[in-house]
């Protein structure tokens, strides 16, 4: 039987935020154990949470940039439950009333094509501590430094009906927070979260099956083998006539497999309910126009416009739009060189390449976007042949200078010379009449031995263009 | 609706308190007390009501994003039970 996938994403994201969503201890990654936990994260008795103006600019930006409603009033509620690093026996997030409402995102599908996902909602809420099952003599160690760190959940609707469209929803939501400053995005360091819910369904029935959610994933890597994992088992289960179980279950690299948590099988029942302890939050007009105000151009909209307005491929103007930072290094060599193409052609290739190679952001890039639109200024005035444009790209990217510097230190410079390439040509003419007679009598593929002789005795440095119209004229003597 | 010793018996699993068999016998009877207080004001027309989320007629303030908490780990591990390496020691938890 032919099975559909119907899949859903929880993504937690963490706010970029100096301190906490309700307190004023650093949110900085990294710190000695619960040193930046103070007694309103350890939820001592008589504290009172305050809200971060700053978190609710931050969620704000993000419904925005997604198209959805904002809350002008939300509220904040209790999500009961025990477990050690959560001090105060309850999460505050926001359940009823969150503070963004229904937007979408636009994925690009593998045929290029482009799918509107639904997000159902987004909202704020904080994150909890973290465990440490290391042994303390048989005790577990607390560490509540996270504790209080602002999160915004962004909740999707099952709109997703592969793995290939999860992993390309979850990163679109990943470039936007970045791209709109609210997260960091670290993986790594856990600023982006990803549940996924799942189920499959006989193609062509209009209800759900049951789903399984698969918690925690911190990786989109681990996001597309967990769901097609998960995908095997489920169909596995019910071809085998037994049936999926409404569960929560977790991913396992190093045994690329996902597993019940049999401990969460006690039905969940967090009894959210207000949190006296806060106000309901109002988004009057004038916060959302202030907190809205300098949003960037969004990658959508930016990809669009390199396509319309530079003429750029699909391909490159995905590529140039991946992040904020190589968009803008990408504009300001297009703007230097007045080439978009030709700028597109090197940020998308030999930049790109170097960087990878390196594990660099283009942040870090040894060459600035000046000093690349420097080199492409002295291939536009034809003092570099393509090629000798590569040797002087690899010389800057060892540090060797801009590109006039390793030019002239090295000699690069093109031979434009109708009469210096015609003395070359003549040369290599007078040096191989057997090949020469061969060539006149018709064996063509010999015009490739003589334009390599004569860049070769060039040093490389003949333009190539020339070299082929001038030998041409030449052999035909 | 009333509620029956199962009910009373959830409920205290999720808050994690024991009662006694006396005990339950009269939370039973008590909550259903409040609940009997609760169907009394369903009966109420609230068709032009919107829920309150607070009794407060007043809004959230905000605080400006600023780290204004020192750290205070020793005093707050003063008293704790158990503390090693900063960390907060507690019963192993096995997920």
């Amino acid at each position: 039987m032919p099975w559909e996938t119907v899949i859903g994403l929880e993504i937690h994201t963490q706010l970029a935020t100096q301190s906490k969503i309700f307190s004023g201890a650093a949110t900085a990654f990294g710190a000695p154990p619960n040193t930046q936990a103070c007694a309103i994260d350890l939820g001592l008795p008589g504290v009172l949470p305050v809200l971060n103006e700053e978190a609710v600019r931050l969620a704000v930006r993000f419904g925005t940039a997604i198209e959805a409603e904002i809350a002008e009033r939300s509220v904040f509620a209790r999500k009961n439950y025990f477990y050690p690093d959560l001090p105060k026996g309850y999460q505050i997030s926001q359940y009823e009333q969150p503070v963004v409402g229904r937007g979408q995102v636009s994925i690009q599908l593998e045929d290029g094509r482009q799918k509107a996902i639904g997000v159902t909602r987004a909202h704020l809420e904080e994150d909890a501590g973290k465990s440490l099952h290391e042994d303390f003599h048989g005790l577990t160690g607390i560490d509540l430094n996270r504790a209080g760190t602002p999160l915004l959940e962004i909740v999707s609707e099952p709109d997703m009906r592969s793995p290939e469209e999860a992993v390309a929803y979850a990163r679109k939501i990943h470039q936007i927070v970045r791209w709109i400053g609210i997260s960091d995005g670290n993986m790594q360091e856990g600023s982006f979260r990803m549940d996924a819910n799942i189920s499959i369904r006989p193609q062509g029935q209009e209800t759900f099956g049951t789903r399984a959610e698969i918690k925690n994933i911190n990786s989109f890597r681990f996001l597309e083998r967990a769901l097609r994992f998960e995908i095997e088992r489920q169909i596995d289960v019910i071809e085998g006539g037994g049936q999926v179980v409404q569960e929560t279950r977790l991913y396992d690299a190093e045994r690329d497999e996902t597993r019940s948590m049999r401990s969460k099988e006690e039905a969940n029942d967090y009894r959210y309910f207000p949190d006296p302890d806060l106000l309901p939050l109002v988004i009057d007009a004038d916060f959302l126009a202030a907190a809205t105000a300098d949003l960037p151009e969004l990658p959508d909209a930016m990809r669009e416009r390199f396509r319309r307005d530079h003429g750029l491929s699909d391909y490159d103007a995905n590529l140039l739009t991946a992040s904020r930072a190589l968009a803008a290094y990408f504009e300001q060599v297009a703007a230097a060189c007045g080439d978009a193409k030709l700028a597109a052609n090197w940020i998308g290739g030999d930049l790109s390449a170097a960087l990878n190679k390196a594990g660099l952001e283009i942040g870090d890039s040894p060459i600035s976007a000046s000093g690349l639109a420097g080199l492409l200024a002295r291939i536009q005035d034809r003092t570099l042949s393509g090629k000798l444009a590569k040797q002087v790209f690899e010389a800057m990217w060892g540090g060797e200078g801009d590109a006039d510097a390793v030019i002239a230190a090295k000699g690069l410079r093109q031979i434009t010379d109708t009469s210096a390439i015609e003395t070359l040509i003549d040369a290599i003419i007078a040096a191989n009449p057997g090949q020469v007679e061969q060539y006149r009598a018709g064996k063509d593929k010999l015009f490739g031995f003589f334009v390599g002789q004569v860049m070769r005795a060039s040093k490389g440095q003949a333009n190539p263009e020339q070299v082929n119209e001038l030998l041409k004229a030449k052999l035909a003597g | 609706m009333s509620l029956t010793r199962t009910d009373v018996d959830k409920i205290a699993f999720l808050a994690r308190i024991q009662l006694s068999d006396d005990e339950k016998d009269r939370y039973v009877h008590d909550l259903n007390g409040i609940l009997a207080l609760a169907e009394q004001m369903n009966a109420v027309d609230t068709h032009d009501t919107g829920p309150m989320a607070h009794p407060l007629r007043m809004t959230q303030r905000l605080r400006a994003d600023q780290v204004t908490e020192p750290d205070q780990r020793e005093r707050f591990q003063g008293i704790a039970p158990a503390v090693e390496d900063g960390l907060y020691l507690v019963p192993k938890v096995i997920e």
